[in-house]
């Protein structure tokens, strides 16, 4: 059963990880627990059904089908965090400014909130998929219905405390650099996820490797340790990451950033306007 | 605003596709790869411990004979992949310089241990 918990724990921990950070980036939306629980039952049904056609998928394209379909979804969540993170760049101060003057929750309007909805559903798919082969694995060779149901349970619940004790350490923030502080952390797990989808393209032999292994920080923070993994998900710190992972990195990184100047500064006299003629 | 954003996502997935085009291109040119395989039986790696040349890249086999799911995954080596019960999968590796570099099964960890060696 310890086993079992401990295996669920990390898949689970992942994921719930990507889902605080989206739920602290939709402070205060209205209908946002809609949203992130369609993404993670999304996610769910997802899982179960990539885990079904594993083999399918694995046999596809000539064997290189999994890192394909991981790499595909990784860029996919990589882009509707982009998207999400420049529309905030244009319209966090404006979030804030409603929150603090009317206390409370703001509607979505035009939010791209169904971007996010696809983050979550894709941090889900991936982590649980490999929970549902596991668990599979582990009926088969005759696990306990007991046993695997105490061990779904105990990963599931320390995975989501630690989750949740995120989105409420992110919390903390001070309003006045709470949606600029989450959209930073958005661009940085955008940019781990591109990272993380290099990786995989590396595997496959699509991409060359350009080095694989540029530094080795395995000996100050292991990717094998607890708080290795939880910053390869939040910020994609990798302990020997390849060229080609790094160069994924630092284009996704400067391109949000790049876009969240570009499209979030010059539209900021506008709203003011539009504020002051609301107000 | 509607344009704007839709112009956002444009300008984004272009420039990625761009990035992943370029990328592709320089993969072009390849080294010669030498050929390894490893067998899961019964939750454990056979050999446990492989010897395969330094500086060369690696196309390794891994085939599954047990009836259940297994997950090859190597911090050291930077890779995971799946390998479906009865299933064979292939994963990329190196260049590598010599050196010890561990991998595991991930479901199986008690007893799926194994070291690619590079010498």
């Amino acid at each position: 059963m310890l086993g079992t918990g401990l295996l669920v724990f990390r898949e689970v921990l992942e994921a719930a990880l990507i889902v605080s950070i989206v739920c602290a980036a939709t402070r205060g939306v209205v209908g946002r627990g809609r949203w992130v629980g369609s993404g993670i039952g999304a996610g769910v049904l997802g899982a179960i059904l990539v885990a079904a056609f594993a083999n399918v998928i694995a046999a596809a394209i000539s064997g290189i089908g999994q890192e394909l379909f991981n790499a595909s979804i990784l860029l996919a969540a990589v882009l509707m965090i982009a998207w999400h993170a420049i529309w905030m760049a244009s319209h966090g101060k404006e979030l804030s400014a409603q929150m603090k003057s009317v206390g409370s929750a703001v509607q979505a309007g035009s939010r791209p909130l169904s971007a996010l909805l696809i983050v979550v559903a894709v941090a889900v798919l991936r982590e649980g998929s490999e929970v549902v082969l596991f668990l599979y694995g582990q009926a088969a060779s005759g696990a306990g219905a007991a046993a695997l149901a105490g061990g779904i349970a105990l990963g599931v619940i320390g995975g989501v405390a630690v989750g949740f004790a995120l989105y409420f350490g992110l919390l903390g923030i001070p309003l006045r650099y709470f949606f600029s502080a989450t959209n930073w952390l958005m661009l940085l797990l955008a940019a781990g996820l591109a990272s993380q989808a290099a990786g995989f393209l590396i595997q496959a032999d699509l991409l060359p490797a350009l080095g694989n292994r540029i530094w080795d920080t395995s000996a100050l923070l292991s990717n094998a340790s607890l708080m290795g993994k939880t910053m390869h998900t939040l910020i994609g710190y990798d302990a020997q990451p390849a060229g080609m992972q790094i160069l994924f990195y630092a284009v996704t990184a400067t391109a949000i950033a790049l876009g969240m100047k570009l499209w979030g500064n010059p539209a900021a006299p506008r709203r003011h306007a539009k504020a002051a003629a609301a107000n | 605003m509607r344009t704007i954003i839709i112009c956002d996502v444009i300008k984004s997935s272009t420039l990625a596709v761009l990035t992943f085009v370029a990328a592709l291109a320089a993969g072009g040119v390849r080294a010669a790869e030498v050929q390894a395989t490893l067998s899961i039986r019964d939750h454990k790696f056979e050999p446990a411990e492989l010897t395969v040349p330094a500086g060369a890249k690696i196309k390794l086999s891994i085939e599954n004979h047990d009836a259940t799911p297994e997950e090859f995954e190597s911090h050291e080596l930077n890779r995971e992949k799946i390998v479906v019960g009865n299933g064979t999968i292939t994963v990329f590796i190196g260049p590598l310089e010599a050196g010890r570099y561990p991998f595991f099964g991930d479901f199986h960890q008690e007893t799926a241990q194994g070291v690619l060696v590079a010498q």
